[in-house]
């Protein structure tokens, strides 16, 4: 098992090295460039000159690109060249944000994904089936930014039950240490900023959900339906056991490990879907500061934020292979 | 609207203080400003983006601005609702005839948040700094934009050329500027917020070495030190900007306690945030906005158009070139609809490359009315009756003077159509379509704008036409010299006429149709009194009470 | 994002190499797939959906009252305002001026023609990675899967937005960008295909009767690599439709704004969702029920073909 993790870190230096190229490559192929979007209408061209000159742009590529591997040795990623933080810094302050949004759909997801997918998969093909997968589905199908919109409208708007912007009310001035906001608010023992956190998560996190909540619902299902008919199932069955019993003992137990693995990659994928929903609800996160970067060509966000979610999203996938080898002695021999 | 929980017995408590105190308030909510009691409470206003930085003087950014009105000043304000200059940090000043220095009185008793006092030798501390910035980042235009577009260079660094020549205290209430030559436009110039008093305590305490960016030293995120009725309370970037009231203010102290700033990119939310209460004000409403959320009982409050809306054509692209196509272009627009299909209620149609508050402004300009039938002709005189034009407009923005571009790309689309003209669409995100308009010449007819900065029609004009540019295709020197020219006037009355010249010129050469100065609006909750708007942006929450 | 489901996760499977669909390509399966898809009250409806989608798409002019993006009434629009139902305009006009009733036609044929299309190309690029990682095995396959993984880990919106700055903004490069993220899922599941099959035992006593690879590969693998990847494009072109929607949001697309496209029109009303939620509706409903239908009838497809159903 060390041996399998210490393997696959080792695979990811190069892959992730080979990424930097990359994106090295790619952000300085991108038509335009940082010191026009820098200073937009009042562009002037001695501006742009002395803007480009000031970040080094004008250099040639492989000098670029030393300074680039040799900041990269170090960590040091650069500031941003729409506001001059360095981007190190605004990554581990929006991170915390993305993933509480993240970590309020999958839960989403989950809580009401697999109690829908079990019954789902115990009254196959009946109506309840139908309406389950269905209804899920409904989730799917409409883009993510009506949807937000139309919970907005309903929840918000019309009922008054949640708010509709940003991670908590402007008029509550909470501390921030983690930048969890909902752990925050239970680290400094101020109970209600934690609830205005979470408050502030339903709706986006409901947005952002609904398509891990169908993928759920589904693998679920057929996962219990597959497991149900297995032999095991009938002999317990055939034994006496009670029927809770053979679900929580064996049906559920052994039909939750494909439910695992998806939800492993389902976080990978959330951590980069959360763009249109930090967007319409203005929530301060990675993937709508990653947007406006590109759009201004922000070289150095580019780069080092796309860099640090695809390490995000390896060490996710490696903690789900380890996983999937804990749980299931058969993958361990193989 | 809150939810009912542990939360709610504080809401309410909060409450019954804030409608107990505006019971003392409302009373003497009149024209003066009164004695009465602070209102309290939080103000919390949504801008389109996060500020960049809250030191004034390396910004060029309306959000970074906005945040800075309300814990700057300058020695110059503006008059409530116009773009003229009054007194503030100054309560009076004298230029000599040559428009090349310019002495003030100063307001006394004024202390900055640290304790400063405010006095000549913190105003020639002021000028001095700016004067010396470090060379190296400081000294780019992305940072220092307002300082290098008005006064040029700086005392070293690549560019030594600077209208400033000195800062002398005459005793401790009055300071003369002299200037390298004459600037008519400098007294207003002072108004905007890149040019606000900070406290030399501060700056020197929090100093930035030489070569770093200053716009995220401890100073501008941490210590912005002025004289408003508001100081910095904390900047979570990225989050908000919390701003608590100066309770020292020379002047009237501000209604509320606190003032909270957020930023919201997409129009439609910041709306929804109004519905739900999330905030209790926004800025820059969308065109769709604006008559339901007055039906639904929402204040909005206008700003008096200080910007311009111009269809700009590509001289470097054929048959542009021709002054008979670009007529028969301007006949073909129906400006009318164009406002009233694509912009907010209460925008004018544009006759010239500025609103008519700017000095300068000429009633008698050469208009080019609405006659689609002369359209057609000219252009079949031009020989152009089959032509095909490229149309550039831009995505993913929304700007005051161009608050939605698609819908106005297409009224005018369907407009140049309707006399033959074949359309070819070309969208292009933001940042690229400058890039495209600005810094290239493959581009055909486009929509495009300003926003001016203080009342000086070199700041339109002069920026559109003042030298050879990528956007206009054209060389005109006759038209380069009248604008260079306008910059060493010496009276605003000389201005005046000389620059209603300038625009008369302007129209028959015809470099592009101006549309409109699109009317910008804020949005408001009903229980939001006392926001008072400015053309400039020149707005000081300081009278603003809610509840 | 996408809303589909990583191939080989309706039926578990351990880590390693997915397995795909076993089982032996002949008519048995075939007709045992449409009978259970004719049981199935929703594979019923997705398929009845998908044949009047394309129906409208195939048959847009002639049942189209005017013109598409015809703008002539551009000038009726107000920013508060847009004409609803009347005798000319059955459906009143959309955001721009164009008839609703037109562009909603002419909406589904553009989004057969960008589904189609980007599916196709990341059928193609897909199933060509795919198949070289699931052929020639080995360092060859781990550094093509990884290769993948990094890509998925790359936001799919990022990518489009990036091919839209290179190529323009036009509906080429939406459906490039749109087919280059299809390209990671269609390269798992051919190669998942591909490695399941190479341990099956008709494979195994091919090679072993001496049947070249090409051959084997050609003759066999790909044909039972058939249904499973009609199954996924099906649902991709699900997903296409959201994404062209979802990257209009974004900005991106056709550089004329009223050209009929039923992502770009949903993006256009929202702003006008409090004085004329018709203009969101209209287009709203048609990608949830076109992608719906799509859905339904891939799922129905992929189960019914699934032979370890058991019913």
């Amino acid at each position: 098992m060390l041996r399998f993790v210490l393997r696959r870190l080792l695979l990811m230096v190069p892959v992730l090295f080979g990424l930097s190229v990359l994106l090295f490559a790619w952000v300085r192929a991108l038509p335009g460039d940082p010191a026009r979007a820098l200073l937009g209408e009042r562009a002037t061209p001695e501006g742009i000159e002395s803007i480009t000159r000031l970040y080094g742009f004008d250099k040639p590529l492989l000098e670029q690109y030393w300074i680039y591997l040799q900041q990269l040795v170090t960590f040091d990623f650069g500031s941003s060249v729409r506001d001059g933080r360095p981007v190190t810094d605004t990554f581990l302050e929006q991170f915390p944000a993305t993933m509480e949004l993240t970590a309020a759909a999958m839960l989403f997801a989950i809580v009401l994904g697999i109690p829908l997918g079990y019954i789902s998969a115990r009254r196959r093909g009946g109506a309840v089936d139908s309406a389950v997968i269905g209804g899920s589905l409904l989730g799917v199908v409409i883009p993510v930014f009506f949807l937000a919109l139309l919970l907005k409208l309903v929840f918000a708007i019309e009922l008054g039950w949640f708010p509709t912007t940003g991670r908590q009310d402007a008029r509550v001035d909470a501390t921030h240490i983690t930048n969890f906001y909902v752990l925050d608010g239970l680290l400094t023992r101020e109970w209600d900023s934690s609830w205005d956190a979470i408050v502030h998560l339903v709706l986006p996190g409901i947005a952002l959900g609904t398509i891990p909540l169908a993928i759920i619902v589904r693998i679920t299902r057929a996962s219990v339906a597959e497991v149900i008919h297995e032999d095991y199932v009938r002999t317990a069955d055939a034994k006496g056991l009670a029927p809770q019993t053979i679900r929580n003992r064996h049906v559920l137990r052994n039909a939750m490990l494909p439910v695992l693995t998806t939800i492993g990659l389902l976080l990978g994928l959330l951590l980069s879907g959360a763009v249109l929903t930090e967007t319409v609800f203005a929530f301060s996160g990675i993937g709508s500061y990653l947007f406006d970067a590109i759009s201004q060509r922000d070289y150095p966000v580019l780069q080092g934020y796309i860099l640090f979610i695809a390490l995000i999203y390896s060490l996710i996938n490696l903690l789900v292979d380890i996983g999937y080898g804990v749980i299931d002695p058969r993958v361990r021999v193989s | 609207m809150r939810l009912p929980t542990t939360r709610a017995c504080c809401v309410l408590t909060v409450g019954a203080l804030a409608l107990g105190l505006t019971a003392c308030a409302d009373s003497e909510r009149s024209d003066e400003p009164s004695s009465g009691q602070a209102s309290g409470g939080t103000f919390v206003f949504a801008g389109a983006e996060e500020p960049v930085t809250l030191d004034p003087f390396y910004a060029s950014d309306g959000e970074s601005f906005r945040v800075a009105r309300q814990m700057f000043e300058g020695l110059v304000g503006t008059k409530p609702g116009t773009a003229d200059p009054a007194p503030l940090l100054a309560t009076d000043w004298t230029t000599n005839e040559d428009s090349t220095s310019t002495t003030f009185t100063l307001q006394e008793g004024v202390k900055f948040h640290d304790g400063t006092d405010f006095n000549a030798e913190a105003v020639c501390a002021n000028f001095e700094r700016w004067y010396n910035t470090p060379p190296g980042i400081a000294q780019s235009e992305a940072l220092t934009y307002y300082w290098q577009s008005l006064f040029g260079g700086f005392a070293e660094g690549e560019n030594t050329d600077s209208l400033y020549e000195s800062c002398e205290t005459n005793g401790e209430f009055e300071v003369t500027i002299n200037l390298t030559r004459p600037f008519v436009g400098f007294v207003p110039a002072l108004s905007l917020p890149a040019f606000a008093m900070q406290s030399p305590t501060a700056l020197d305490k929090y100093a930035v070495p030489a070569g770093k960016n200053p716009t995220q030293g401890p100073y501008a995120t941490k210590y912005p030190t002025g004289t408003g009725p508001f100081k910095l309370d904390t900047w979570e970037q990225g989050t908000e900007v919390r701003l608590a009231r100066n309770d020292d203010y020379w002047g009237e102290p501000a209604l509320v306690d606190e003032a909270v700033v957020v930023a919201i990119a997409d129009p439609t939310a910041r709306a929804d945030a109004l519905r739900s209460g999330d905030v209790d004000g926004f800025d820059l409403v969308g065109p769709a906005d604006v008559d339901p959320l007055a039906e639904e009982g929402f204040t909005i409050v206008d700003r008096a158009a200080f910007n311009i809306l111009y269809l700009g054509m590509n001289q470097n692209t054929e048959p542009l070139d021709d002054p008979l196509v670009r007529e028969a272009i301007a006949h073909a627009i129906d400006k009318e609809e164009v406002v009233s299909a694509s912009l907010p209620e209460g925008t004018v149609p544009a006759t010239q490359f500025m609103p008519d508050l700017v000095n300068g402004y000429s009633p008698d300009v050469e208009t080019y009315d609405y006659d689609p039938q002369l359209a057609e002709e000219m252009l079949a005189e031009a020989g152009q009756s089959d032509l095909t034009l490229e149309f550039n407009y831009p995505t993913e923005i929304s700007r005051p003077y161009m608050p939605s571009p698609g819908d106005t790309f297409n009224v005018i689309r369907s407009q140049l159509e309707a006399v033959g003209i074949t359309v070819k669409p070309t969208a292009d995100q933001w940042e690229d379509y400058l890039g495209k308009i600005q810094g290239t010449d493959k581009h055909g007819i486009h929509l495009l704008g300003w926003t001016g900065d203080y009342n000086d029609p070199d700041n339109f004009v002069g920026v559109f036409f003042g030298r050879e540019s990528s956007e206009w295709g054209y060389d005109n020197p006759k038209l380069f010299d009248a604008l260079a020219e306008g910059r060493t006037l010496t009276s605003l009355e000389e201005q005046d006429a000389y620059y209603q010249g300038v625009n008369e010129q302007i129209m028959e050469f015809l470099p592009g149709v101006p549309l409109a100065s699109p009317v910008p609006s804020l949005a408001f909750s009903e229980e939001v009194t006392g926001y008072v708007s400015s053309p400039v942006q020149d707005e000081v929450w300081s009278t603003v009470s809610v509840g | 994002m996408s809303a589909t489901l990583p191939p080989g996760s309706v039926t578990p499977s351990p880590a390693g190499p997915e397995t795909g669909q076993t089982g032996q390509p002949g008519e048995s399966l075939l007709r045992g797939a449409f009978r259970r898809l004719r049981r199935s009250p929703l594979a019923v409806a997705g398929a009845v959906i998908v044949l009047v989608f394309v129906a409208v798409a195939v048959f847009a002019p002639a049942l189209a009252p005017y013109e598409p993006a015809g703008t002539e009434s551009a000038g009726d629009v107000t920013p508060s305002s847009v004409p609803g139902p009347s005798d000319d305009h059955p459906l009143g006009l959309d955001s721009y001026g164009s008839d609703m009733l037109t562009q909603l036609l002419f909406g589904a044929r553009q989004s057969l023609i960008v589904g189609v299309v980007s599916t196709l190309l990341g059928l193609s690029v897909g199933a060509l990675l795919g198949g070289l990682a699931g052929g020639l095995g080995g360092k060859v396959d781990t550094f093509l899967m990884r290769v993948v993984d990094v890509l998925l880990s790359i936001p799919s919106l990022l990518l489009a937005v990036s091919i839209a700055a290179v190529l323009g903004q036009s509906q080429t490069s939406v459906m490039i960008a749109i087919g280059v993220a299809q390209v990671p899922i269609f390269a798992r599941l051919l190669r998942g295909s591909m490695l399941a099959q190479s341990r099956s035992d008709y494979v195994l006593a091919a090679s072993a009767l001496g049947l070249r690879r090409r051959r084997i590969i050609m003759g066999h693998v790909l044909p039972n690599s058939l249904g499973p990847t009609i199954v996924q494009a099906t649902l991709n072109l699900a997903t296409a439709i959201i994404e062209v929607a979802a990257l209009s949001f974004l900005g991106l697309g056709d550089s004329d704004p009223a050209v009929a496209e039923w992502g770009r029109m949903l993006v256009a009303a929202q702003e006008r969702f409090a004085t004329d939620a018709r203009l969101a509706i209209f287009p709203g409903v048609a990608i949830a029920v076109t992608a719906l239908g799509f859905t339904l009838f891939g799922e129905a497809l992929r189960e019914a073909l699934d032979p370890r159903q058991r019913r």
